[in-house]
């Protein structure tokens, strides 16, 4: 009976198709023909990566943009269990699901990238404390398993395991702290990896500072990320928004921007950019964008409160934060280091593909648990196991009905 | 502590014969071919820069950047001076390939199941009680293997008793914290392909400026969050107790009475 439902509804998902759904296919199956090149035919046939540039899109925008783009997470898991500002609870689950899904997507997007994935395991057991990659590979499987405790109710909640969900809600505090701890280490790892090639990386990407500068990106657009998955899941599950606490969030975005911003500054008079920002070819332009578009946009529109307290404002001034972000990670993994090996790098169409694989895996997972598992405040109720009497479960075909309830709903008898 | 090997190359004495060559791709099993880059099948070339044939090489670096920067110690300096690659780690992060300011290690592109490959000085045949591959092979004592230091004496006695002839630095001891394979040249290093804007600060301790904290950060950290949290939670419950009070739930005489048995209890 259950294996029929589960055959039925995909069955279900083929037979309706929508535009989304087809891009997602269409994502999913070049992915899985980069695969097999990728993994029959070894990295030098799927990709653009040599001996001069041996780090493209998988380290860069898989890994760095994608652990970052995860740190909402932690943010708000700390402010609601460490700093009790209970305020942004009602989004502390669909936050902290993204950062799950994120993590398994990075360490999903890293077997591709690594040459001998199998041995993925091995920094268990052969340690070398001076690598950062070292400290980066197990605070990335630490607090992918803390991510795991932390989302853990979302599914006992689902499937009426309360005792299950008292155990680790018991466990939270703890964990939560754990995860921040980790999370700061391995997000500002991330730009560590960087500070051992100062005769490399262009000096406009060269600071002492770049764990901080990583650590800190990574609380801005954390937040910023939150903002941009509850418009889409409101319009993807036809849900309110929560205006006020997402322009809270903005704040927090605007705040954590600036003191990115400041530590900015200090490089530049510090390093002695000043020549550097004024010559303007390919390095200081994309310096610019990045700066521009990442820091001083979003701070500006997120300190005026009638555009932060504005559904679209509020929006955009998100979309500006991340796509800084991501010209950042890129400018230091891509564009820092083009001068100095004399090489172009720009990703094959496979590489992309695997990207947006991920990609689209990651939005489909998030829709998939978002529908079934009690992510949302309203849907944690709607899942108590109220059973009265004059009820009955009942399969229902048809999901548009129930406007993203699961699908096993109760109908009246 | 043991004394560490090294090659000293005088690129002054370089005929470009490629012997080193045929004999390092014997020694790994390469192919012979013509191509003069590092690759992985060459882990040793002889690059012509002008007049001057510069054979190239790993640097063996004191403090090896490569293996400060691998995540698993697949890359060892050995205690005699060779740094070595063991496959069996290797998890193919290519940390090294990006990390090393010489750009020495090379990986196998085109295999599902790729290596790195660099120079390991024949650290094998040095266990053999052999010369490595290529300084056996050269014609001309370009390539002389001995002790670092020793190797350093000989550079400088060769510029002190060849005025002219030599540019003043050895690259190679200061480098990057030094390195176990050295140069000689008649010219500017940065004439002959070699870095030149490389600190003299071992790579590895940038890195190390911050990894060391890492420990004191987490115990420190840990305890910080821990405090706001009881900190917060704290100040939660005053004011959870104080809207109580507020709200007049909490009859006055009941205030009165706890006051009195816990004052109470501490007379006793």
């Amino acid at each position: 009976m259950r294996n029929n439902g589960v055959l039925s509804r995909i069955a279900y998902w083929f037979r309706h198709m929508t535009f989304w759904k087809s891009v997602f296919l269409v994502l999913v199956v070049a992915g899985l023909y980069s695969t097999y090149v990728r993994f029959v035919y070894g990295l030098g046939a799927a990709t653009n990566l040599s001996d001069k540039f041996p780090w493209g899109i998988w380290i860069g925008f898989d890994v760095l943009c994608g652990v970052g783009l995860a740190a909402g997470g932690f943010v708000v898991a700390g402010a609601v269990y460490v700093f009790h500002l209970d305020y942004y609870k009602p989004i502390a689950r669909p936050a902290v699901l993204t950062a799950f899904l994120g993590y398994v997507l990075v360490v999903f997007a890293l077997m591709y990238d690594l040459g001998r994935p199998w041995n993925i395991w091995h920094p268990l057991v052969m340690w070398n404390p001076h690598s950062p990659m070292f400290e980066l590979a197990w605070c990335v499987m630490l607090y992918t398993t803390v991510l795991a405790f932390e989302f853990s109710p979302m599914v006992f909640e689902r499937f009426h395991m309360h005792k299950a969900a008292e155990v680790v809600h018991k466990m939270i505090v703890p964990l939560v702290i754990l995860g921040i701890m980790l999370s700061s280490l391995h997000q500002s790892s991330l730009g560590s990896l960087y500070l051992v090639m100062p005769e490399k990386v262009y000096p406009l990407w060269y600071t002492g500072n770049l764990p901080f500068l990583f650590f800190v990106s990574a609380v801005a657009v954390g937040p910023a990320m939150v903002i941009m998955e509850s418009f889409f899941s409101s319009r993807a599950f036809h849900r309110e928004i929560e205006m006020p606490i997402l322009s809270k969030l903005g704040k927090v975005t605007a705040v954590a921007l600036s003191v990115y911003l400041v530590l900015r500054v200090e490089d530049m008079i510090n390093y002695h950019l000043f020549s550097y920002l004024f010559t303007f070819n390919t390095e200081g332009m994309l310096f610019w964008a990045e700066i521009l578009i990442g820091v001083i946009i979003p701070i500006t529109m997120l300190v005026i409160p009638k555009i932060r307290n504005n559904k679209r404002g509020l929006y955009y001034s998100a979309l500006f934060a991340v796509i800084g972000f991501v010209l950042n990670r890129m400018n230091v993994s891509v564009t820092s280091l083009e001068r100095h090996y004399g090489v172009a790098y720009f990703p094959s169409w496979m590489e992309v593909s695997v990207t947006l694989m991920v990609v689209a895996l990651g939005f489909g997972a998030f829709a998939w648990a978002a529908k079934n598992l009690a992510v949302f405040p309203e849907a944690v109720a709607a899942k108590e196991p109220v059973r009265p009497e004059s009820y009955e479960v009942v399969l229902i075909e048809d999901d548009a009905q129930l406007k993203g309830a699961p699908s096993f709903g109760m109908q009246a008898k | 502590m043991k004394k560490q090997v090294g090659i000293l190359v005088d690129t002054t004495q370089c005929i470009g014969c490629m012997a080193c060559e045929d004999a390092c791709a014997d020694r790994w099993g390469f192919p012979h071919t013509d191509v003069h880059e590092l690759s992985c099948e060459k882990n040793t070339v002889v690059q012509q820069y002008g007049q001057t044939y510069v054979p190239k090489l790993c640097m063996h670096c004191e403090e090896p950047t490569c293996a400060s920067v691998c995540p698993v110690g697949a890359i060892q300096k050995t205690a005699a001076g060779p740094v070595v690659y063991d496959v069996n780690k290797c998890m193919g992060c290519r940390y090294c390939v990006q990390a090393c300011p010489f750009q020495i290690p090379k990986y196998q592109w085109n295999k599902p199941a790729p290596k790195v490959t660099k120079c390991d000085m024949c650290y094998p045949r040095q266990l053999e009680g052999k010369q490595p591959a290529c300084v056996e092979a050269c014609p001309a004592q370009a390539r002389i293997f001995g002790y670092r230091d020793d190797l350093i004496d000989e550079a400088k006695k060769r510029i002190k008793n060849n005025p002219g002839t030599y540019n003043e630095h050895v690259f190679g001891t200061t480098e990057v914290g030094g390195t176990s394979t050295i140069y000689l040249a008649g010219v500017d290093f940065g004439k002959l392909g070699f870095p030149t804007n490389l600190p003299k600060r071992a790579l590895p301790k940038y890195t190390w400026d911050i990894m060391e904290k890492i420990p004191d950060y987490f115990v420190w950290g840990s305890t910080l969050m821990a405090g706001f949290w009881w900190l917060t939670n704290r100040k939660k419950k005053v004011a959870e107790y104080e809207k109580e009070l507020q709200s007049g739930n909490i009859p006055p005489a009941e205030i009165e009475d706890k006051d009195q048995t816990s004052g109470g209890n501490d007379a006793e």
